[in-house]
């Protein structure tokens, strides 16, 4: 059975049927899913949950869906890496990663939205769906839409990394490339749910699909041992994960299966693309929209529809948010790598850059838990990683060459050379 | 009469303009024209307008493809022909 009541304007509190609807009639507030709490007491139980799927299905009593999951079987339950190495060298005591870049089957978050979407786009019956993206997402749709044999249309701006392109072509979509920066596809892909019958996963199927990222938050709640981090660092683009985070956080805490610490929650943005984080420096209610110019492409998004749900989450948490330079991102990127054998994407350096930012402003305090969500893969975005890494001499198949190689390396990288035989 | 521009209507506010997709609408600035409509057609007034001179959040608008708050939000000047369109906003990523 379903704990699913009502769409419900997150507004005015006005109720809809669970149909494909995106914005409230009275006041375009978004809409979101109702859940009878009540009735999941003392049946949606931490047993409940571990008697269930190794996938992010094992939450489905707290996801929109009305039968069985129909998409994404094998996604979420991705890695929760208790981060030793990394906090050594940052000088914390207890921190943690939650590794999407390791989700299945498209490497990034969007794996958890787009199985919510996609089971209710076959609910709904739709036999197209699509998305505007950054990447992530029109890889994600894509995947999940060959594998339930639904047509994919996806809408991304043109100027994307080619390793996301490629990845995203090898599952046969048509792929629409767009002059323009995201929100210039964002606005089209709003006319065109408009006149087309397909269900943009993004758009029409909005409510059911941000559901799916609350599954990010309750798997670092289930595999931190049933608690919260004290301090969760997420990154924002669009707005959709870290609200979500919050709510998966809170709907344990109501249902009793975590207790409440009192958690925080932070954002992390570019600084060529920090719409949320200036508007809580500048502590404003409203963001005011940016023109996006960063390497992090993937959370490039300079009018956050869900950007002033981040912002109000975020303050009534008592977290903060971050931005960090093209610099401070690639260097993390690099720092997570060599300490944890991590390889994320630009956005994932965004999102431990600021955590770091944060942790060295007294912000995080050193001495409590803290989660580091890395929401995408490094592999889908290799151009930007070029020239960071010391050149690597082509050898000779020769002992002798090696040797000599070898002694330059213990000069040039002393941290990684091999030790030398006995 | 002034010159007119046309507005870009969404599928969600079409009713309250009588099931118009586009109209043509007559003003020298985005504030204008949009409360010209408002005159007109108070219903969509209601949902446009969170108070009397500040739009609803969760709607953009867009000049000729621009955002209006790149621009001079409510004082952003029209000319003729130029295009209002009213988006309702959406997430991504």
């Amino acid at each position: 059975m379903s704990y699913v009541k009502s769409l419900q304007c997150k507004e005015c509190q006005s109720e809809y049927e669970l149909k494909p609807l995106t914005v409230c009639d009275n006041d375009f507030g978004p809409l979101e899913v109702a859940y009878d709490y009540e009735a999941m007491k003392g049946k949606v139980t931490r047993e409940s949950i571990e008697a269930g799927p190794r996938s992010l299905w094992r939450y489905k009593d707290l996801l929109p869906i009305e039968g069985e999951p129909k998409a994404g079987l094998n996604s979420g339950f991705t890695p929760f890496i208790k981060a030793d190495r990394l906090a050594a060298e940052l000088g914390v005591k207890e921190l943690y990663i939650k590794d999407d870049s390791a989700n299945y089957p498209s490497y990034s978050y969007k794996d958890r939205v787009v199985a919510v979407a996609l089971t209710k786009a076959i609910e709904f019956d739709f036999d197209t769906v699509g998305c505007a993206s950054t990447g992530n997402l029109a890889h994600s749709v894509a995947a999940h839409a060959a594998a339930a044999g639904l047509r994919a249309c996806v809408m991304i701006p043109h100027d994307l990394e080619e390793g996301k392109i490629v990845a995203t072509l090898s599952f046969g979509p048509r792929m629409f490339k767009i002059k323009g920066n995201y929100d210039d596809v964002n606005r089209l892909c709003s006319q065109i749910a408009d006149k087309y019958n397909w269900a943009i996963v993004n758009v029409n199927l909005r409510p059911y699909y941000t559901e799916g990222a609350k599954t990010h938050g309750f798997e670092i709640a289930e595999q931190m041992g049933w608690r919260l981090p004290k301090h969760t660092v997420s990154p924002v683009a669009g707005g959709t994960i870290l609200p979500k985070i919050w709510k998966a956080y809170q709907e344990f805490i109501t249902l009793g299966i975590v207790e409440d610490n009192k958690p925080k929650i932070y954002g992390a943005q570019a600084d060529g693309c920090n719409p949320v984080v200036t508007a809580l420096r500048e502590d404003q209610e409203l963001f005011h929209p940016q023109k996006p110019n960063t390497i992090a492409k993937s959370i490039a998004i300079g009018n956050p529809a869900d950007g002033y749900y981040v912002i109000k989450v975020i303050k009534e948490s008592g977290g903060f948010g971050e931005s960090a330079s093209d610099q401070e991102i690639l260097d993390a990127v690099k720092l997570l790598g060599r300490t944890q054998g991590i390889f994320t994407e630009p956005a994932g350096g965004t999102t431990l850059a600021c955590a770091i930012k944060l942790i060295q402003s007294g912000r995080i305090p050193r001495d409590e838990s803290i989660c580091v969500c890395i929401t995408g893969n490094g592999l889908k975005t290799v151009e930007v990683m070029q020239g960071q890494f010391a050149a690597n001499p082509t050898i000779n198949a020769k002992m002798s060459e090696f040797d000599e190689l070898v002694k330059q390396m213990e000069e040039t990288h002393p941290s990684q050379s091999p030790a030398t035989t006995a | 009469m002034a010159d007119t521009v046309i507005v870009r209507i969404p599928t969600a506010l079409r009713p309250q303009v009588g099931d118009q997709e586009s109209l043509d609408v007559a003003g020298s600035t985005v504030g204008d024209v949009l409360s010209s409509l408002n005159g007109d057609y108070p219903e969509f007034g209601k949902r446009l307008y969170k108070s009397e001179n500040e739009i609803n959040r969760f709607i953009n608008i867009y000049v000729n493809d621009e955002d209006i708050r790149f621009m001079e939000n409510l004082q952003t000047p029209l000319k003729a022909g130029d295009e209002v369109s009213i988006v309702p906003a959406i997430a991504g990523g």
